[in-house]
């Protein structure tokens, strides 16, 4: 019968799944494009579920509904079983040794006798679809291939040609091209597009025939038109070819165990012998069946519940992990099906556990845990700073770590390569080519942003930049920098010296040549000429200050002159 | 003050009278412009109420410039009479006057000229009568004195017709005598000096009071940045909760940290180039704690510690490649590794709260940068209930109901502890949270980049009140 939203909602939060909205096919398009658009759409209600990331088995509807019914106790979970075929002749399915350097494994199995509907027919395509775009990695690590096993004939060859010398006619096209001309079609495809360049460059690309030469699909890009699967379809042979075996395997009993429901025998699938380039054979699909022994005592410690061991067994039955107990002590013994190719240690069977017991029942206490805390010196001397520098009338900006080349190289008249910069090899925009190496033009940024604002701009920024470091295991350290800058009519190279000496004092360094900290001229791009120092502190240099040079003031669209200082507060420590 | 005298005289006027007085009357009566007596009215309100003053408008008749000439020269018929001389005028001459054309026909309907056509010399012009009575002019003067009264309804419309009368609207006031009237103006002082103070003069001076509906002069100051004021609060409430800070000053990682060494498997697609920053120079990682990697190695591909592991080939280089790190659980990981290094294992409560990044789609709640709040917990037999607790602990400083939404939460897996060679039974629970997401809630802030970066808005830094989660 049916059951009311709130109720399915509920029963979702118990499942460990999250019912993310309730709409329609019209809603979204009339969400996205217009209620015009959406005139003629569907008004079906969609539930949209949040699935977690590697519970595979809950992708396609009859899994989701399977994986509830046993929840609710409303069924058994079905046992899947491989059996082999009728005539005791198992199709086979050979790799050759020319796939080894681009997709070296596959498996095979057969769905025998299914009735498809177009509702079971869309969720099949809809879940080869979805396994491609998640664990598959879209398509790199493992490729589907469904084909009408009445339209072909094994052996089928698993093997690899040059792109030239493979021609066939490929899905839902009317003419056969060669993979060459395929590639070149499909650059254009929105869909199919997206795949090219996992074989793009290869000089082979993986290609399976069967024994009378007709393709059956060139992974991981297209199926061919030949073997293509229908409504009316009997017979599916399913083909899964992968860089991952471990992944592939699961993919593979991912399609078999969610369809094999529609089969003459519900839940068995007919095996595929898979031949390997050294001879070796395996059957397919693995459909392994797995047994974990866990105490329930330990269920109980890690979830904070009181639970007799046959309370925790029921409970992980609901979960599809059906489990018993041994009557050893409080042992469980639990079999973890093939759908749960995430369940790979007992604390993933725990968490099942607790899920069906309820997150909301379990009883909330604090750890016992005693702990002294403690604040990081660095960011402890930051915090005290950044309330000093606040009450001597600047403000704090907040500015981004990473930013383009031209930021701390060219408009500061500096070249990149001087600099100790660490580099990033996937910016998608200029803005993220390099860490910062020094705050002061995210703060000539800022001032530029704020041009509008009554003068004197006077900011600060006490935060990290990123340095190249030969010493450090990753070859780049962060460093604490103090900046701050004056913007004014006038450059106030006073006003910025005066804050250096105040910090200083709250820094507890006196102003001496060699018991504490002085300024001696010095000359840098960033600032004007003769309006440059260094600061010195205990015989180390420790920063800088000065009045900004014109070109730099130009370069970051300011217009009034700019003083600014920039200090190390590490050593300070 | 306006003039200090005129007040008075107002004062005084206003003393002999019982009831109210327009402020228009007191002008005429004072002859004083009237502007000249609504700037003594706004002065002795200012004063207290010495009187009170009501605005009213009133209409009245007022002369134009063209009635003001005529109430000194005459009518321009009355001009015209009397520049016709006994032996006449010729007509082309009286034309030529200023008030020819006017006042000639005008002149003519009041039968006090005649025009003869047929002279000899031409059309000449002649007086009618020996003399005439102006009462035009008459008129204008008693309007001007301010006796419109005297003239009909009839009569100042014509006047108005000929432009010589206006109607205007005054605002004057209505004034009666105030609570603490007084006739005598005391001056009052703006405020309280050290002289009045040392002299004792305040006590005989008068205050004049203050606008308190006006905002104050803002102090001169620095801000400190909103996100930078949610930050404190979050260290404040890890601090009370008895949480160590972790050194999060290294924002370049390994993969092997970021990834690896949290059981996440190398093809995951976190670790794809959309969606993290990886380095170019320097590139790659060295110095593993070479032991510790194998068996990272090895429970990825083979499995171990009760783990089925992931099954695939583990390549060191992809856990050598550097990155911009993704989260700060990268330096937690680091921490759990050294404690169990330390030989003998002592609980402890870990925090940190600083920046990530992500090489993804930006947009209004999305940046590349943003700041983790994180905090861990590990101990001996810690359960799933002690995480909810130590959960709803700190939601409850935050001052958070829907917590759910806001943050992720978990115990880590034995395969990350076990080869970290933490022992068996201590369980590690952790939670996480963006910084930037409680701030724009609490300062309702919807876009991201309004909050964070340079383009943001200083005023807004200016502006922001201080950060108290718990309210």
């Amino acid at each position: 019968g049916y059951i009311a939203d709130e109720e399915f909602d509920e029963l979702c939060f118990e499942f460990g799944l999250e019912l993310d909205e309730i709409t329609s096919e019209k809603d979204i398009i009339s969400r996205e494009q217009g209620d015009v658009r959406a005139a003629g759409a569907s008004d079906v209600v969609l539930y949209k579920i949040d699935v977690p990331a590697n519970r595979y088995d809950l992708l396609c509807l009859e899994g989701l509904v399977r994986g509830l019914q046993v929840f609710k106790q409303k069924i058994e979970a079905p046992y899947y079983r491989r059996v082999g075929a009728t005539d005791g002749k198992p199709q086979r399915f050979i790799i050759t040794q020319e796939t080894a350097v681009l997709r070296p494994h596959a498996v095979a199995a057969v769905l025998r006798n299914i009735t498809f509907t177009q509702e079971r027919y869309d969720s099949f395509i809809e879940l080869q679809e979805k396994l491609h775009q998640n664990i598959c990695r879209k398509r790199s690590l493992v490729a589907i291939g469904t084909h009408d096993l009445d339209t072909i004939s094994g052996p089928f060859t698993y093997t690899a040609k040059a792109p030239d010398d493979i021609c066939f006619k490929p899905l839902n096209q009317k003419e056969e091209s060669t993979a060459t001309e395929l590639m070149r079609l499909y650059k254009n495809d929105s869909h199919l597009r997206h795949y090219l360049h996992i074989i793009e460059d290869e000089p082979h690309y993986p290609i399976i025939y069967d024994s009378n030469g007709v393709v059956l699909s060139m992974p991981p890009i297209i199926n061919g038109d030949h073997s293509k699967i229908s409504l009316k379809t009997k017979n599916v042979f399913i083909e899964c070819t992968a860089t991952d075996l471990t992944k592939a395997k699961i993919v593979l009993d991912m399609m078999v165990t969610m369809f094999s429901e529609y089969c003459a025998k519900p839940f068995t699938v007919e095996e595929v012998e898979v031949v390997c380039p050294d001879g070796s054979t395996c059957l397919y699909p693995d459909l392994a069946y797995r047994k974990e022994l866990i105490s329930g005592d330990t269920i109980n410690q890690k979830v904070g519940i009181k639970e007799s061991a046959e309370s925790l067994a029921r409970l992980l039955t609901r979960m599809c992990l059906k489990a018993e107990v041994t009557g050893k002590a409080d042992e469980i013994e639990v079999e973890i099906p093939p759908t749960r190719s995430d369940v790979i240690h007992a604390c993933d069977i725990m968490e099942d556990a607790a899920m069906a017991y309820g997150f909301n029942n379990i009883a909330r206490t604090k750890p016992k845990t005693y702990t002294i805390a403690n604040q990081l010196p660095l960011n402890k001397l930051s915090e005290l700073l950044r309330l000093e520098l606040a009450a001597a009338g600047f403000t704090e900006a907040l500015t981004f770590a990473l930013c383009s080349q031209e930021d701390i190289a060219d408009k500061l008249g500096k070249k990149i390569s001087d600099s100790r910069a660490v580099h990033i090899s996937n910016p998608k925009t200029a803005e993220f080519q390099v860490a910062r190496t020094t705050l002061l033009p995210g703060l000539l940024k800022t001032l530029a942003a704020n041009r509008k604002l009554p003068l004197p701009l006077k900011l600060f920024e006490i935060s990290d930049v990123v340095l190249k470091d030969d010493t450090t295991d990753v070859g780049a350290r962060n460093n604490r920098r103090l900046c701050a800058v004056f913007y004014n009519k006038i450059p106030g190279f006073e006003v910025i010296h005066g804050l250096l000496d105040r910090v200083m004092q709250l820094l507890d360094v006196k102003p001496s040549r060699d018991q504490g900290y002085y300024i001696q001229a010095a000359s840098d791009s960033i600032f004007f000429p003769g309006r440059c120092a260094e600061i010195i502190s205990h015989g180390k240099s420790v920063g800088c200050l000065g009045v900004l040079h014109p070109d730099v003031i130009n370069r970051f669209e300011l217009t009034m002159p700019c003083s600014a200082l920039d200090l190390d507060i590490e050593p300070f420590l | 003050m306006a003039d200090a005298g005129l007040a008075e005289s107002v004062l005084e006027r206003l003393e002999k009278l019982d009831c109210g007085v327009d402020s228009q009357d007191v002008a005429s009566v004072l002859s004083v412009d009237h502007q000249a007596i609504v700037g003594a009215v706004k002065s002795l309100q200012s004063l207290g109420e010495l009187i009170s003053a009501e605005q009213r408008s009133s209409k009245h008749w007022e002369l134009t410039a063209e009635g003001k000439e005529i109430v000194e020269q005459g009518s321009h018929e009355a001009r015209v009479f009397n520049a016709i001389p006994t032996e006449g005028l010729s007509q082309t001459d009286l034309m030529k006057l200023p008030s020819g054309k006017v006042g000639f026909s005008k002149a003519m309907s009041n039968k006090w000229i005649r025009l003869d056509k047929g002279h000899e010399s031409g059309p000449r012009v002649f007086r009618m009568v020996e003399s005439i009575e102006d009462t035009v002019q008459d008129k204008l003067v008693q309007v001007q004195k301010g006796l419109t009264g005297k003239l009909d309804e009839k009569e100042k419309n014509e006047l108005k017709k000929r432009k010589l009368l206006s109607e205007v609207t005054v605002k004057s006031y209505w004034l009666t005598k105030g609570p603490s009237f007084s006739t005598t103006v005391t001056k009052q002082e703006t405020d309280l000096t050290a002289e009045m103070i040392a002299s004792g003069t305040w006590r005989d001076k008068k205050f004049k009071p203050y606008n308190f509906e006006a905002l104050g002069v803002p102090p001169e100051c620095g801000h400190l940045h909103p996100l930078m004021k949610v930050r404190t609060q979050f260290r404040q409430i890890f601090l009370e909760m008895g949480f160590t800070e972790m050194p999060t000053n290294n924002f370049i990682e390994s993969s092997f940290w970021n990834f690896d060494s949290l059981f996440q498997p190398q093809q995951h697609p976190a670790r794809d180039q959309h969606d993290t920053f990886f380095l170019s120079d320097p590139a790659v990682a060295k110095d593993f704690p070479m032991d510790y990697l194998e068996r990272v190695k090895k429970v990825h591909s083979e499995g171990g510690y009760g783990s089925q592991g992931y099954k695939y080939d583990w390549k060191l280089e992809e856990a050598q490649k550097n990155l911009l790190r993704t989260h700060t659980t990268a330096v937690s990981a680091r921490m759990l590794y050294k404690l169990a290094q330390q030989g003998k294992f002592t609980p402890v409560k870990y925090f940190s709260i600083d920046r990530v990044f992500r090489n993804e789609t930006l947009d209004a709640t999305h940046l590349a940068e943003f700041h983790q709040i994180e905090g861990v917990v590990a101990d001996y037999g810690l359960t799933l209930g002690d995480l909810m607790g130590v959960l709803h602990q700190f939601f409850t400083k935050l001052g958070l109901k829907k917590w759910v939404e806001v943050g992720n939460s978990g115990v880590f897996r034995p395969e990350m502890l076990l080869p970290m060679g933490i022992p068996e039974g201590v369980s590690v629970i952790a939670w996480g949270l963006s910084l930037e997401r409680p701030t724009m809630i609490k300062y309702g802030i919807n876009n991201i980049r309004e909050l964070v970066g340079h383009k943001v808005n200083l005023q807004m830094v200016y502006d922001s009140p201080i950060c108290r989660l718990d309210s």
